[in-house]
């Protein structure tokens, strides 16, 4: 798949809670191969648009299409399998890891693998050794995840993602639970990923990341798009008001 | 104490102790393992979003709770007869406290599967868990952790009220206690004696749920 080839097609996504509407007609493309941040401020609907591309939470309306994957359509009532298709297509990184505390970190990304995709357990446990041998975490695989830093816990989430072979790597604020000395860790990793092809969307205040690793920073303030293009445009020279101070004040906070 | 006094303490401790073996003690495991198989059904069933369903499991706790254990299970066993239903006495004593665990450790499950936060049911699906096997595989493990000390005292309260079972010609602890009482007239010897043999019992399982929470605490961060 070449780089403009779209992984992933959004269009007209709407999801509300309540009375509050989080996402109002939302339209993303997702060239395969490339790296997406979601930036703006906190209820912009960024988190909200990350969990809908994975099923957590299900649009009011619009359609999630995955090249090689199902194209779903939320107008009507979307069947269980179809959402279970879609939710296959991607891995999420949490904020907060989640990872399965009662698993040691071996078991934690060979879970999905062996459980759910039915993969021999040998080879499950040869593929998960390797990644954690990539991320330099090889020692703990027998280690519960409470024993770990917060940026050890994260590389394990990453890794847990990566070990079920998805199309599209999610990452909802990947670092911000994270002390500030332990973001960096992550971070490389991540761009590791992207440098070795991985379709990424990332939600993330990491402006620096942003504009290093992104191919496309997508700005997002009350529910909707406001601005999209390439990193040096959306953060150096934005063309709308609101990206400006935002970008702004996450550069200078003080 | 008189020796004599002395020496029917030690006489009676065997059949008491034998009592306790294969009367209270099995009791009392078959009981609260069949009542923690009811009480994860009536807690899934509570948890159910259709109502009807979590209104059967919200009724049947409800019963159990509102109702005294000996008068369940004076219903199994003098009761049921009278409809034609005649039941022996052991299995209307497992089935009266097997029920009553079911109304009680439901809520304590309940609480447990609830406690459990929300990102792991979402990191379960994440890895492509239908409901059914995030509950097997994520969620019930770590409910199973946080339900233990509470199941412990439930386990606890039932092996002392087991004793209720003597009334339905159950041989057990004090069924075997009460005969001996009733044949010597050594009341007061006999039940502080009882007494004493239940209260040994769980002290022993208040220190092998001491030991179960420490090995359920190691993947918990301290």
């Amino acid at each position: 798949m070449s780089r403009t080839d779209p992984l992933l097609t959004v269009r007209a996504l709407a999801k509300s809670f309540g009375a509050n509407q989080v996402l109002k007609s939302v339209d993303l493309d997702v060239p395969a191969g490339t790296v997406t941040t979601l930036i703006g401020p906190s209820g912009s609907g960024k988190t909200t648009l990350l969990r809908c591309l994975n099923g957590l939470e299900v649009p009011d309306a619009g359609t999630v299409a995955v090249t090689g994957g199902p194209t779903v359509d939320f107008g009507g009532t979307v069947p269980k399998r179809t959402l279970g298709e879609l939710r296959d297509c991607s891995a999420m990184v949490f904020q907060h890891y989640n990872l399965f505390p009662h698993m040691t970190v071996l078991e934690n990304v060979i879970e999905g693998p062996v459980i759910v995709q039915k993969r021999p357990a040998q080879e499950a446990i040869a593929d998960a050794t390797k990644l954690l041998e990539r991320v330099g975490l090889a020692a703990k695989r027998d280690d519960y995840p409470f024993s770990l830093s917060g940026g050890q816990q994260q590389r394990v989430g990453i890794v847990r993602a990566l070990a079920l072979k998805p199309k599209l790597l999610l990452f909802d604020e990947p670092t911000s639970a994270l002390d500030p000395e332990l973001v960096g860790e992550v971070l490389s990793l991540m761009k590791q990923l992207a440098g070795e092809g991985w379709t990424m969307v990332v939600a993330t205040h990491e402006l620096q990341f942003a504009r290093e690793v992104a191919n496309q920073v997508v700005f997002m303030d009350g529910g909707v798009i406001v601005e999209r293009g390439a990193p040096a445009q959306v953060l150096g020279s934005p063309r709308e008001e609101r990206t400006r101070r935002f970008v702004q004040r996450l550069t200078h906070p003080m | 104490m008189t020796s004599e006094e002395l020496s029917l303490v030690f006489e009676s401790l065997g059949p008491i102790a034998l009592g306790a073996i294969v009367g209270t003690i099995p009791l009392a495991l078959a009981s609260f393992a069949l009542g923690l198989v009811i009480a994860v059904l009536i807690a899934l069933m509570r948890l159910s979003k259709i109502g009807i369903v979590s209104g059967i499991a919200r009724v049947y706790i409800s019963l159990v709770r509102g109702t005294p254990l000996l008068v369940q299970l004076f219903v199994i066993f003098y009761g049921l007869p009278s409809i034609g239903l005649v039941v022996d006495p052991w299995p209307s004593a497992i089935a009266a406290f097997s029920i009553n665990v079911g109304g009680y450790a439901a809520e304590i499950v309940r609480a447990a599967i609830l406690s459990v936060p929300k990102g792991q049911w979402e990191a379960a699906h994440v890895v492509g868990m239908s409901n059914r096997v995030a509950l097997r595989r994520i969620i019930l493990p770590q409910a199973a952790r946080v339900s233990v000390p509470p199941l412990s005292n439930t386990f606890i309260s039932l092996v002392k009220d087991t004793s209720l079972a003597s009334l339905i010609l159950v041989s057990e602890l004090f069924r075997a206690t009460q005969e001996i009482a009733a044949f010597s007239g050594e009341f007061m010897i006999l039940y502080l004696e009882a007494a004493l043999v239940y209260w040994v019992i769980c002290l022993a399982l208040s220190a092998a749920q001491n030991r179960l929470e420490k090995r359920l605490d190691r993947y918990v961060a301290h």
